[in-house]
């Protein structure tokens, strides 16, 4: 298993993106995975598909509604984890009924065999996850909670408290999906995050263009990309999905001198 | 994650868990609602608008050919069918909006699933002057197309949810979607003792209205309290309501009726009780219908009411803790039920409400004539004259 730590460095942000485990198909998700890593991925996000996913907007409901009809259950997604794990760290996105049902101590157990570093629980709040962070700690599994703009800023510190992985900086008040530039008062906010959090802070949700990832990246220590990932899969598949990432890698090469 | 007596839990159900750009929102919604709840011009307003706008108290009728009829216990008939709107649904709203206004909250969105919440909504929305947008699944926009004309009518917008299963838990879904992107200017009027906390306690609080005014109809028309109340469960706010003056008290049976569908043992029933899991569900622990790896499954009962596959947190409490009973019905009970208080008494229920009724003629045989039943006749069955025309045909 690779941990999180090395997979961000002082000299550039690192590149964060998510796939649907089971999207566009059970085999197809693993040559997504495979496309990122060969971009440049320094961490994969691996969203377990949720029947009811209220964090997601339509183009990542799309893509879980069609993996849970591919069959992707819990087991495929460790799995599929678990084939990359060696060679990236990777994140879990997993809504917590999914983790619940199974039992947090066996999923985390599971989680923790597969190789996964840290797992992204949108709806397990701060307040809710205390004994459950507890319970991932002593697994050496990494908690990655999100902060929103709606934060306040002794719940960022609170948050930043718990986070033993990243802190996933939600960059608007709104759901996952591609937006056009990066959301004004997302710079402010990370700035905000990173003053009170000593985890590093990564920045996601809406990251829909090269130009906005470039933008984030000089505040945030990490950029997650999802949606507009999403779509370049159902449009061109794994090998368009990973050649636009490739782009967003050279740029964020490309800015770290100047900005960071 | 249990057992841990904290706000917000009911034991170890109910919660919070949403995501966090929702968090802010929730506290200041509890901190509004701590404050004005007990404030005397916000009671006041509220019991004024109940008094001239609902039309409370509603009554507490004695059902006459009924007793006679099952020969058992007297039956009595809270009518919340005879509320403004036609359901309890508009106790809740009311209070809402009331709080709503106070945090100068502009927008109010709703889930609903047959229209009844969403009427309830819309209407007080339309009382105050807010904008209002109503989620409710496509399928249901069909099957219930009289409560999205009336939705219209009363000046909210309607958007049909076409995500997942398209029913009411797919249009909560969309309906906490848009909260999270419009929180500032928009308050969620949730539509039953369901969500994060604390929607399921402020909910009930709202509903409570039925069982005091059932306490004191009692006294007044028997003199003590019912031995039985019955009412009906989806999510269960009705239930909720009648009885919470009276739990935990000596004497009084509470008995709670889930929708049975087609039978537990089909699958296809909306009895989370009897037939759930441990769970989160809409931002709540408690049990919810669910396949082995969580994924949450469809509910299936004749009343679009009671079609929702999780069930409210303190119910969970009540079951677990025995201070409750919770049984269920089937469609082709409910149904001979719904037919069965038309005939005897003259009203056509709710078909949620028609599972109460009929779960109440076991429990009046059982008690025997010394005793007083009440049934929570939470709403009235115009919405469901189609569904029973069309299911009774086929019977």
């Amino acid at each position: 298993m690779r941990g999180l730590k090395g997979a961000f460095r002082a000299d550039r942000a690192a590149l964060i993106p998510y796939l649907t485990a089971g999207y566009p198909t059970l085999e197809g998700a693993r040559e997504v995975a495979a496309a990122y890593v060969a971009a440049g991925a320094d961490i994969l996000e691996i969203g377990v598909p949720f029947s009811d996913p209220l964090a997601d907007g339509p183009t990542i409901q799309d893509t879980t509604t069609r993996a849970l009809r591919n069959g992707a259950d819990l087991d495929y997604c460790l799995e599929l984890a678990a084939g990359y794990a060696e060679r990236v760290p990777v994140v879990l996105l997993v809504y917590y009924n999914n983790v619940f049902a199974r039992g947090a101590e066996r999923f985390l157990d599971e989680a923790a065999g597969a190789g996964v570093a840290g797992l992204v629980i949108p709806d397990l709040p701060a307040d809710e996850a205390g004994e459950f962070r507890e319970l991932a700690g002593a697994r050496g599994v990494a908690m990655c909670p999100l902060v929103a703009p709606t934060s306040t800023d002794e719940r960022i510190e609170h948050i930043g408290g718990i986070a033993t992985g990243f802190v996933y900086c939600v960059s608007v008040a709104g759901v996952t999906g591609v937006r056009e530039g990066l959301p004004p008062g997302a710079v402010e906010l990370l700035r905000r995050v990173r003053r009170r959090v000593s985890v590093p802070v990564a920045l996601g949700f809406g990251i829909g263009s090269v130009e906005a990832a470039v933008e984030a990246s000089a505040e945030a220590d990490g950029i997650i990309i999802g949606s507009r990932l999403m779509q370049l899969v159902g449009e061109g598949g794994a090998e368009r999905a990973g050649g636009w990432l490739r782009e967003v890698r050279e740029a964020l090469d490309g800015a770290k001198a100047g900005t960071r | 994650m249990r057992q841990r007596a904290r706000p917000g839990y009911f034991g170890g159900f109910g919660g919070r868990f949403v995501p966090e750009t929702l968090i802010h929102a929730l506290e200041e919604l509890e901190a509004a609602y701590e404050r004005y709840r007990t404030d005397p011009e916000f009671v006041e307003e509220l019991d004024a608008l109940a008094k001239d706008f609902v039309g409370r108290p509603t009554p507490l009728m004695f059902a006459e050919r009924l007793t006679r009829k099952w020969g058992g216990a007297r039956v009595y008939l809270k009518r919340e069918d005879l509320a403004h709107t036609g359901a309890h649904k508009i106790n809740n709203t009311l209070g809402q909006i009331l709080l709503a206004d106070r945090m100068g909250k502009s927008r109010i969105i709703a889930e609903t699933g047959a229209g009844q919440h969403g009427v309830a909504t819309a209407t007080v929305a339309a009382l105050y002057g807010k904008e209002c947008v109503v989620y409710m699944g496509e399928e249901d926009t069909r099957r219930q197309r009289l409560n999205v004309v009336r939705m219209q009518l009363l000046g909210a917008e309607v958007r049909p949810v076409k995500s997942g299963s398209r029913t009411l838990k797919d249009a909560v879904n969309e309906t906490i979607r848009d909260w999270v992107a419009n929180v500032e200017d928009t308050h969620y009027i949730i539509g039953s003792v369901v969500g994060p906390a604390p929607y399921p306690r402020m909910v009930r609080d709202f509903q409570t209205v039925i069982g005091r005014e059932i306490e004191a109809q009692a006294r007044e028309r028997f003199g003590r309290d019912p031995d039985a109340i019955v009412a009906c469960v989806g999510a269960g706010s009705n239930a909720i309501g009648a009885f919470h003056p009276f739990i935990g008290r000596e004497g009084v049976r509470l008995i709670g009726v889930e929708a049975a569908g087609h039978g537990i043992g089909t699958g296809k029933h909306g009895a989370s009780l009897a037939g759930g899991r441990l769970g989160v569900l809409h931002g709540a622990m408690s049990y919810v219908l669910q396949t082995e790896d969580g994924q949450i499954q469809e509910a299936h009962s004749v009343s679009a009411g009671l079609d929702y596959p999780a069930v409210g947190p303190e119910h969970a409490y009540l079951r677990d803790e025995g201070l409750a009973e919770y049984v269920s019905v089937t469609d082709e009970e409910a149904l001979e039920a719904f037919t069965l208080l038309g005939r005897t008494e003259g009203i056509l229920p709710a078909l949620e409400s028609a599972h109460a009724v009929s779960y109440a003629e076991k429990v009046a045989k059982e008690l025997g004539p010394e005793a007083n039943v009440v049934i929570n006749l939470s709403g009235r069955g115009d919405k469901d004259v189609e569904v029973a025309a069309e299911a009774l045909g086929a019977l």
